[in-house]
């Protein structure tokens, strides 16, 4: 473990030694991520516009929805993001490179890339949050602070996880790419409002199916002090580390059955 | 080094668009040999007869569906990882190098995913930077290397953890003359001096003539041929072909100890065994000869007429 | 004529050379109606109208988005750019059709491909859930004839960004800023009707709008009489701005291509 993440940190270091040479064109590219990534928050402005509050949730309860759920998922994009090119790799024979070397096959997907240009879309997840704290009134205590630094990174383990299990269909269907894209991108647009609008068979399937509501909406219950509306038992609002941890393994498992099923099958 | 007995692997197709039928084909077919540390041998067979089935069963990439495999004493598919760090494998064009780093850069990640302890990793890269005169691009990013630099790379990133055995496939596809003879005499070395086994897949009778000494023949997924390479051409692979242009169009010539396969206008295909140059005498005293080339019976041929001669 | 009919077969085959694509494609397309119905949806519960569109008009709206977004590909296109940048666009201009002209043709054959396969599944699921307007046989007419002219209107946009890449070293940075002021102010997010007054002026004096906002304001009835004719009107008018824009663009890059060799 200690010893893959060390592996990791130099593959890593390597590329962003390489991107750092082109620094303009890094700067550039970084900078229209922000950029391009504002609009898409505009877009909840916009529907502000109209509307006081949504499902009694204001404009600053919810960009702190988009802003926690942005990040995470900002940092998944910058960690696994670059696993679909996993659909290249099986069609022209590459991935069996990584079957001849000695490391897992995830581990080196994972750490065969880092576009540090994603990291304008984490910037563009942190102003939304300053903008969320501009209006909203939380009783910060220790249990909230906590939950704060704990539900960003469960939120990135969420979003790395989906995207992992969801690449998986390239195993068996390499033009399956688009079909992750509902779960990834559909999901992060979905966590950016609270679940309370969606109907009710649309919220199981994402609350506890695909684990999207434990990435902002039920921690954001907490540290907003919000009653659910849903009356849903409180504890939820704390397993989001748990549903982190239990999606991570599920991935890992989904992975290795669609290797296992690539080696039998044969490429 | 490598125990092969009864491997066999088939594979699952399915076909039509609509209503898909499951058809079940046998990519290999019971297949057994032994390789000795140390040896060197080529495998070869035409495109799609099971080679690389056969080398993914070995390198453990693939899962045999029935038989006994074990290389350097493990079984591939069961200990993939454990036999990663003592095999070493080049799958031809396929780019093994990290596409936007500068060349060493790659040797260094691959230090690290291979645990190679540095001294002998600095040792050991010394050594290729030397053979293969790596240094004139250790430091140019792997995207704007020639292919025959590419290949230097990529021979290098499949040795610096000093593998005992080697599968390479197709190591000279598209190198010059000059590039293709420097990467031979490497792999001669290599298997000379440390001993290192290879098996080496290739269409190009040049490598096979220069660097093995055994050959094994695969076909429709049956081994046909297992054995010396004089041995195979001596049984199968005797005639060679010269081709003449004549002055004029003629009809197809006599001439002692050949056979005229083909003409085409002035062009004429014929077979022989022996001295090419006792027939391009006895062919200039009845024609006048403009231009002349002497063809070697190609891997392939050899191949199919092995095969069509029943094995 | 016979050519483009060609061309537009191959755009066409392409396409439905990749079903399991497409099917994983509608899927997406559908898992995103459901959820920027009930986001929308979730206004209404505030307010009976919103910029003249009631609910009804909002999930329709969303739901003919999501059928037409591949449709009008407004999610990026850049082979042009890619032949650009290897230099194979030298041989297209040695050939005897203009670029434009190709890619017209091609993608006009691509867009039934997609409206048939990308588009009618997702719509025909978002039919079942929610209840939807349809429209009268003759908006039916009108709503085809200006889908017709958003993928023109599409492709002329595609190309300019695509002909940029004759200046610049990377033009992804140009492609993605393109595809998102495209999806933004063409409806695609949120419908124009959503956005204040001012934002909602903008994006009407942009070509955009006639990419997605004006075929569903048809099908929706929002144009009748002669509005509608002035409607589709701007649409030909941008499509033809935007192609001649391209011309002129194609023009001075193959200028720059033949004098000092790409």
């Amino acid at each position: 473990m200690v010893d893959g993440l060390r592996v990791y940190g130099r593959l890593i270091a390597a590329q962003v030694r390489s991107q750092l040479q082109y620094r303009a064109s890094f700067a550039l590219d970084a900078a229209g991520t922000f950029l391009i990534s504002f609009l898409d928050f505009l877009a909840v402005l916009v529907l502000f516009h109209n509307v006081p509050r949504l499902a009694g949730w204001s404009v600053h309860e919810v960009a702190f929805l988009y802003a926690t759920s942005s990040v995470a998922f900002a940092l998944a994009d910058l960690i696994v993001g670059h696993l679909e090119s996993l659909s290249q790799r099986l069609r022209t024979g590459t991935f069996d490179i990584l079957l001849v070397r000695p490391r897992g096959t995830l581990f080196q997907m994972i750490a065969s890339e880092l576009a540090l240009r994603r990291l304008g879309r984490f910037a563009q997840g942190c102003v939304v949050f300053g903008y969320a704290l501009t209006g909203t009134h939380i009783d910060w205590d220790v249990g909230r602070a906590l939950m704060l630094v704990v539900m960003v990174p469960a939120g990135f383990v969420i979003f790395a996880s989906v995207w992992v299990a969801g690449m998986c269909v390239m195993f068996w269907t390499t033009e399956g790419g688009e079909f992750t894209n509902a779960f990834t991108y559909g999901g992060q647009f979905l966590t950016q409002y609270p679940i309370d609008v969606y109907s009710a068979w649309l919220r199981r399937f994402l609350a506890y199916l695909v684990p999207m509501a434990f990435v902002s909406y039920f921690p954001a219950l907490y540290i907003l002090g919000k009653d659910d509306p849903l009356g849903l038992p409180r504890l939820l609002q704390f397993s989001s580390p748990l549903v982190a941890v239990a999606a991570a393994c599920a991935a890992g498992l989904v992975w290795r059955a669609a290797v296992r099923r690539y080696r039998s099958a044969g490429g | 080094m490598i125990e092969v007995d009864g491997l066999t692997k088939e594979f699952v197709v399915r076909e039509g668009r609509f209503r898909r039928r499951r058809r079940v084909v046998e990519a290999v077919r019971g297949i057994s040999f032994r390789v000795e540390r140390g040896e060197l041998l080529g495998y070869l067979g035409p495109n799609g007869a099971g080679k690389s089935t056969t080398v993914k069963m070995l390198t453990g990439i693939l899962v045999p569906t029935a038989g006994y495999v074990r290389v350097a004493g493990l079984e591939p598919s069961r200990q993939r990882i454990q036999l990663a760090r003592r095999i070493g494998a080049m799958f031809g064009q396929r780019v093994q190098l990290w596409w936007d780093l500068p060349l060493v850069e790659s040797f260094e990640l691959l230090r690290h995913i291979y645990r190679v302890p540095a001294d002998r990793y600095r040792a050991s890269l010394a050594r290729f930077r030397e053979v293969l005169d790596l240094d004139p691009f250790l430091q140019t990013p792997v995207r704007q290397l020639s292919l025959g630099q590419r290949i230097r790379g990529e021979l290098t990133a499949a040795m610096l953890h000093e593998p005992e055995l080697l599968f390479l496939d197709e190591p000279t596809i598209g190198l010059d003359v000059v590039a293709r003879q420097r990467v031979r005499e490497f792999l001669a070395e290599l298997n000379r001096e440390r001993g290192v086994t290879v098996l080496l897949t290739t269409h190009d009778l040049g490598d096979i003539e220069r660097l093995c000494s055994r050959l094994l023949v695969i076909d429709h997924g049956v081994l046909i041929w297992d054995g010396g390479l004089a041995d195979l051409k001596a049984r199968y692979g005797g005639e060679r072909t010269l081709i003449v242009d004549l002055e004029e169009p003629a009809p197809p010539l006599l001439v002692e100890g050949a056979r005229v396969e083909r003409v085409e206008g002035p062009r004429q295909w014929l077979r022989f065994r022996g001295s090419a140059a006792e027939l391009i005498a006895r062919v200039a005293a009845q024609e006048r000869l403009i231009d002349l080339q002497v063809a070697e019976p190609d891997i392939e041929e050899i191949v199919r007429r092995i095969y069509s001669s029943g094995r | 004529m016979r050519l483009d009919w060609e061309i537009a077969k191959r755009g066409w085959r392409r396409y439905a050379a990749y079903p399991a694509a497409t099917w994983a494609g509608v899927f997406t397309n559908t898992v995103f109606g459901f959820v920027q119905a009930y986001i929308l949806l979730a206004v209404y519960r505030h307010r009976t109208d919103v910029g003249g569109y009631d609910a009804g008009d909002t999930v329709t709206y969303v739901w003919l988005a999501q059928a037409l977004i591949m449709t009008v590909y407004i999610f990026g296109w850049e082979e042009l750019a890619l032949r650009i940048r290897d230099g194979s666009i030298a041989t297209d201009l040695s050939r005897p059709v203009n670029p434009q002209r190709y890619w017209l043709a091609f993608d006009l054959g691509r867009a039934p491909y997609h409206f048939v396969f990308r588009g009618i599944p997702p719509f025909v699921v978002g039919a079942f859930v929610f209840d939807l307007h349809y429209p009268s046989p003759g908006l039916a007419v009108a709503f085809a004839v200006s889908v017709g002219l958003a993928v023109v209107v599409s492709l002329g946009f595609r190309f300019l960004y695509n002909v940029a890449a004759f200046w610049l070293i990377d033009h992804r940075g140009v492609l993605r800023l393109s595809v998102t002021v495209s999806l933004f102010f063409s409806g695609m997010i949120l419908p124009i009707a959503f956005f204040p007054g001012w934002l909602a002026a903008v994006a009407h004096a942009l070509p955009f709008a006639s990419i997605l906002q004006v075929p569903v304001d048809i099908y929706l009835g929002k144009h009748t009489g002669a509005d509608l004719a002035g409607a589709l009107a701007v649409q030909a008018g941008w499509a033809l701005t935007l192609l001649a824009l391209g011309q002129l663009a194609l023009a001075r890059g193959t200028r720059k291509v033949v004098i000092q060799g790409g």
